[in-house]
């Protein structure tokens, strides 16, 4: 099955998403909530694309045969950068001492979109630390609700120990139990590096890779895709 | 007045980390003083503008009103103001004080922290103290800003390549490797 993806033809198979027929294709289109193994779920609308006018999410909507996809527009690419400035403002990100910086999947973007300051009023939410478990902390003020802990936890290790509660600008990351200590995470656990921020942390592995040697670092992400050798989503 | 143009630079709420990437830029510092007039800056000391600056390089956000004044004045000196550094950008450390009520930051310092000999429980309130914002802002929520070097302090190339672009007239564009937030 063949479709057009900014004017050029592509093959894919049926059933496929226009992510992954587009990654196929080397080419990458940005994605934040989109997790390889995962059934994608669409809550990010990073991957927007528009499909025969209409935008779609190119990481649930599935290929159809002729399908006219523009993905690298000035519109859109002015959406995924406005999508991640407000991801940015909402949250407190201070990069400059994350253990994340240079792997965080947010950063990458903004750094792959040329975002040096943000372009909305910073918030300044007040949100916690569980710092409870023995082996891996939930930092808030660096989630940014893309719902891939709770799909992995419940789909890849097959437990429930995420989830979100309330909606809008309340809505947040709820752990089952008290606290993170209180429930069946292990550090072994799949859900522990699928976080693209640093959010869910490993414990005592901080900046095992220096700053300025990480992989972002060197460069942008989606970079790997386009040069052929596959992506993480 | 000499005809070289001027550049001022100045730190706010910042710990001079993003000065010291500027030295860093190592020996073309006598490149960039052949180029240049230094205005008012820590780089000379001088406190007052002697007169109108091409650039303005930013550091750090504003904490209190001397700040809120210190980058008004520098708005109405320079044609080119560049916020340098992630707290003049997104308030950096000095903003982890934004997510806590301003009272219980001063008492946090002031009266109950471990170490502190106040036996007069006084917050310090002497006119001569710029009175702190209820919350640290990043420069662009109080001046126009024209240019951004982000970082944690920004790479020195990022720095010299921006100044040498604003001399020569083209505008600022950062190489990916000049784009960081550590
Ligand atoms: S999680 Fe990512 S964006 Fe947030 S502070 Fe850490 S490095 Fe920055
Ligand atoms: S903790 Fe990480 S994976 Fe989970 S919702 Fe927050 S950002 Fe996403
Ligand atoms: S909506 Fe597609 S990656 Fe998030």
């Amino acid at each position: 099955m063949q479709f057009v993806l900014d004017g050029k033809t592509i093959t894919a198979t049926p059933g496929q998403t226009i992510l992954k027929a587009a990654e196929a294709a080397g080419v990458y289109i940005p994605r934040l909530c989109a997790y390889k193994d995962l059934i994608p779920h669409g809550s990010c609308r990073v991957c927007s694309v528009r499909v025969n006018g209409r935008i779609q999410a190119a990481c649930v909507q599935t290929v159809s045969s002729g399908a006219i996809v523009e993905h690298d527009t000035e519109e859109l690419r002015e959406f995924r950068r406005d999508v991640i400035d407000l991801l940015f403002v909402e949250g407190n990100h201070y990069c400059m001492f994350c253990e994340k910086s240079g792997l965080c999947e947010l950063q990458a973007l903004a750094y792959r979109f040329g975002i040096t300051a943000p372009k909305y009023p910073l918030l300044n939410p007040k949100r916690d630390i569980d710092m409870s478990h023995p082996d891996v902390y939930l930092d808030h003020n660096r989630c940014i609700l893309c719902g891939r802990c709770v799909r992995v936890s419940q789909d890849l290790d097959h437990k429930n120990v995420f989830q979100f509660v309330n909606r809008g600008l309340e809505k947040r990351l709820q752990v089952n139990g008290e606290a993170l200590a209180a429930t069946d995470l292990r550090v072994t656990d799949e859900v522990v590096a699928s976080c693209p921020v640093g959010a869910l942390m490993k414990k005592r592995v901080g900046y095992a890779v220096p700053v300025g040697d990480r992989p972002f670092d060197a460069q942008p992400i989606g970079a790997d895709i386009e040069s052929g050798k596959g992506g993480v989503a | 007045m000499s005809a070289k143009p001027r550049i001022a630079t100045v730190s706010l709420a910042g710990c001079f980390g993003c000065h010291m990437a500027i030295l860093d830029i190592d020996e073309r510092i006598l490149r960039l003083a052949d180029l240049v007039e230094f205005d008012r800056s820590p780089i000379n000391d001088y406190k007052t503008f002697t007169g109108r600056c091409a650039v303005g390089l930013v550091e750090g956000g504003c904490c209190n009103e001397e700040n809120v004044h210190v980058l008004e004045d520098f708005r109405r000196h320079c044609d080119v103001l560049i916020s340098l550094g992630d707290c003049a950008i997104n308030g950096g450390v000095p903003a982890m004080r934004n997510h806590v009520p301003l009272r219980e930051c001063l008492e946090e310092a002031y009266l109950k922290s471990p170490g502190v000999y106040n036996p007069g429980g006084v917050i310090p309130n002497d006119p001569e103290i710029p009175l702190l914002l209820h919350r640290v802002y990043p420069c662009h929520e109080v001046v126009k800003i024209d240019y951004y070097i982000p970082g944690c302090p920004p790479p020195a190339d990022a720095i010299w390549s921006a100044i040498v672009a604003l001399l020569e007239g083209r505008p600022v564009e950062l190489a990916y490797a000049g784009l960081k937030y550590d």
